[in-house]
């Protein structure tokens, strides 16, 4: 069995993966995302950069920690019938926090409130039937990069105007969300097909918890109650390797986004799962089609 | 004796350490001047600094 790893560059976890992909006996080729250079009118019998034609590989594993580059390599990959993880409807959702907002929804999974605005009006209209505080994101976007905690009509207006001025047109859609109030701390759940395999509390003084923003990570139980809110959002999504930001509110667990290039080089100490082993365990199963991902 | 390997960081000239079970395109850091760099080639050893981090990337 031969699958392709696709990447910008080898992080610690891609280095787990592909020592966890081979320990399952597998092929494995890193494929670049800087060599990509698709004949778009083609399909899956052109070359990869690796010279082996894309149907050669029973799956890809998308890794790009460019989120762009990795969307459009796995649109082409599926439209050619290229098995991957994950696949391009669940990344495209993912990516996207409207999107994924969304597809919560229509699954009746809890979510902060929000509402999307294009306009400085609309936006401030959507801020004030929200309320005070609120968070101001990029709909795409990751790492916490340009989160705005809002705590007052004059911040929200003065974040704004500064968008409006000195952003593209992106940064000109405004997606508020009610701010949790989720005690210095916040779950990060890590969902591999139809199982959470583990979990972990990411612990600031920020309110801004992302270990790459320097949140602590420690163990957290799966209890069977976190384990169902997994299952719904993962499957609401569409399903595959995905980690998942949960929120302990006054009103129960609620899941706050979905990422699909998952990072995970703090996890596996704290909570003793050996999350590349089981994606690896879990891309054999998807590559052998034994289950769909 | 084991001799691990070292090549000279492309910004500092500091010699950065190679891990013994380094892969080609790793990102490690100059224990120096703590730019990022990427293993270009184990044979031989190259490296060179890595991609900037790109507005789109993350999770």
């Amino acid at each position: 069995m031969r699958v392709a790893v696709l990447a910008t560059i080898i992080r610690p976890e891609e280095k787990l993966l592909l020592a966890a992909l081979q320990a399952q006996g597998l092929q494995v080729d890193v494929i670049l995302d800087r060599d990509l250079n698709f004949d778009v009118n083609a399909d899956a019998e052109q070359a990869s950069p690796s010279g082996a034609p894309w149907n050669a590989y029973d799956l890809v594993l998308e890794r790009c920690v460019s989120t762009s580059r990795g969307l459009y390599a796995l649109a082409l990959l599926n439209a050619w019938g290229v098995r991957t993880l994950n696949s391009y409807a669940t990344a495209a959702t993912c990516a996207d926090k409207l999107l994924t907002t969304l597809a919560l929804a229509r699954a009746g999974v809890p979510q902060p409130a929000a509402r999307l605005a294009f306009t400085p009006e609309s936006a401030m209209l959507a801020i004030e039937q929200i309320g005070y505080p609120v968070v101001l994101k990029p709909v795409t976007g990751s790492w916490g990069r340009l989160l705005a905690k809002v705590n007052d009509a004059e911040t929200a207006e003065a974040i704004i105007e500064h968008r409006q001025t000195l952003g593209d047109y992106n940064h000109h859609l405004y997606y508020v969300q009610d701010y949790i109030e989720k005690g210095g701390r916040d779950i990060r759940a890590f969902v591999v097909g139809e199982r959470t395999i583990c979990a972990i509390y990411r612990t600031s003084a920020h309110w801004i918890t992302n270990t790459a923003r320097g949140g602590q990570a420690s163990n957290c139980p799966v209890t069977p109650e976190l384990d169902e809110l997994c299952q719904r959002a993962a499957q609401a999504v569409g399903g595959g390797v995905l980690a998942l930001d949960v929120f302990e509110s006054a009103d129960g667990l609620l899941v706050n986004e979905i990422n699909h290039t998952m990072e995970f080089r703090n996890s596996s100490a704290p909570t003793g799962v050996d999350i590349a082993g089981e994606v690896a365990h879990y891309v054999v199963r998807v590559a052998r089609a034994e289950v769909s991902a | 004796m084991i001799i691990t390997p070292t090549a000279a960081c492309p910004e500092c000239e500091a010699d950065v350490l190679i891990p013994a079970n380094a892969v080609q395109n790793e990102l490690i850091a100059c224990p120096d001047c703590g730019v990022e760099l990427e293993i270009i080639s184990l044979e031989p050893l190259t490296l060179d600094l890595a991609p900037q981090v790109e507005e789109d990337w993350g999770e």
